[in-house]
């Protein structure tokens, strides 16, 4: 129940760990700089939440209401926007800059995005099926297989994995470690990969963690 | 800054900046620091360059040596702390960029030619 950061997925690289030398992959995150453009509260919309807002763009990229929603908190023409649930939204206040400094290095952060694409796969890379001999005659080289039993039951249960739209999908990538913050430049360093390519837009949280919070 | 050159100047950070010029065919040592005990020492380990691969912050050389009447090669990531020396010892003439051959060869016939043109820094 804190504010995260929207952002952006610049790359992967790795780096060395000043300590053990061990060689650490590292992916780097464009990380803010976030403005607060609207603050729901108890009292007028039933739940305590902060909206940001990530990525500045030209005012003609925005239409008339999205630009009279931004002007309210006096932020400057932005992309996306983003809400997060907060505990005490009275800490706030509108127009406020979120910058990566709010994240701290060796903590625990939860990173969501979308998936790359793959468009309609197969069952070997949708679902890790093994696939059947390539040579000596074999003529079953990517098939499903068996999808089921005969007469009884005279159907395919519902939920057999098969082939379809594989990727594109909202994944949350959980507990990866900061291993950077440069608060200068709003990058962050955070171990481990994260989804899409680069470019994707990312919202960077603090990890929950069952019995925590 | 674009992404290219953000990621750049991070890896610049972790970048050595005194590296000696190495090629395949050279033979060299490579000084590796080891904890022992909660002790750290330099532990020397000596052989030919038979790749190169990588570059950047990931480039790497295999060394392959004898030991015992085994073939040992080892894949050492120049740029990691711990690597902490490396120092050529002789140049090598070869016609190959890898010299994976050397694999197949015992005794006399894994010697390289020397070649004198390039200095040993």
């Amino acid at each position: 129940m804190t504010v995260g950061l929207l952002g952006t997925k610049l790359g992967m690289t790795q780096v060395f760990n000043p300590e053990t030398g061990e060689s650490l992959p590292v992916t780097v995150v464009q990380a803010g700089p976030c403005t607060v453009t609207q603050i729901k509260s108890d009292q007028t919309d039933g739940y305590n939440a902060i909206q940001v807002g990530y990525e500045e763009v030209k005012p003609k990229a925005l239409n008339k209401p999205e630009l009279g929603h931004l002007a309210k908190s006096g932020a400057s023409p932005l992309r996306h926007l983003k809400e997060y649930r907060v505990a005490d939204p009275s800490s706030f206040e509108m127009g406020q800059a979120l910058t990566a400094e709010i994240f701290t290095e060796g903590q625990l952060v939860d990173v969501a995005g979308k998936t790359i694409g793959r468009g309609f796969a197969g069952y070997q890379k949708r679902h890790n099926f093994r696939r059947g001999p390539m040579s000596h005659g074999s003529k079953n080289h990517r098939l499903p297989g068996s999808t089921g039993a005969g007469t009884t039951p005279g159907r395919i249960y519902p939920g057999k994995r098969m082939a379809g739209r594989y990727g594109n999908t909202n994944v949350k990538i959980r507990k990866l470690q900061v291993v950077k913050v440069d608060a200068e430049r709003n990058i962050l360093l955070i171990k481990g990969a994260v989804p899409g390519k680069p470019g994707n837009l990312l919202s960077i949280t603090p990890a929950t963690i069952v019995g925590q919070q | 800054m674009n992404a290219e050159a953000i990621i750049r100047s991070i890896e610049a950070e972790h970048l050595k900046d005194s590296l000696p010029t190495i090629h395949v065919g050279d033979r060299v040592r490579v000084g590796i620091k080891i904890q022992e005990g909660g002790k750290e020492r330099v532990q020397p380990y000596e052989g030919t360059v038979i790749a190169m691969r990588h570059g950047g912050i990931n480039q790497t050389i295999t060394v392959r040596r004898i030991f015992q009447g085994v073939g040992v090669e080892r894949v050492f990531l120049l740029h990691s702390p711990l690597v902490a020396n490396i120092k050529v010892l002789r140049r090598g003439k070869v016609r190959r960029a890898k010299l994976y051959y050397l694999r197949d060869r015992v005794g006399k016939a894994t010697r390289i030619k020397q070649r004198f043109d390039r200095s040993l820094d």
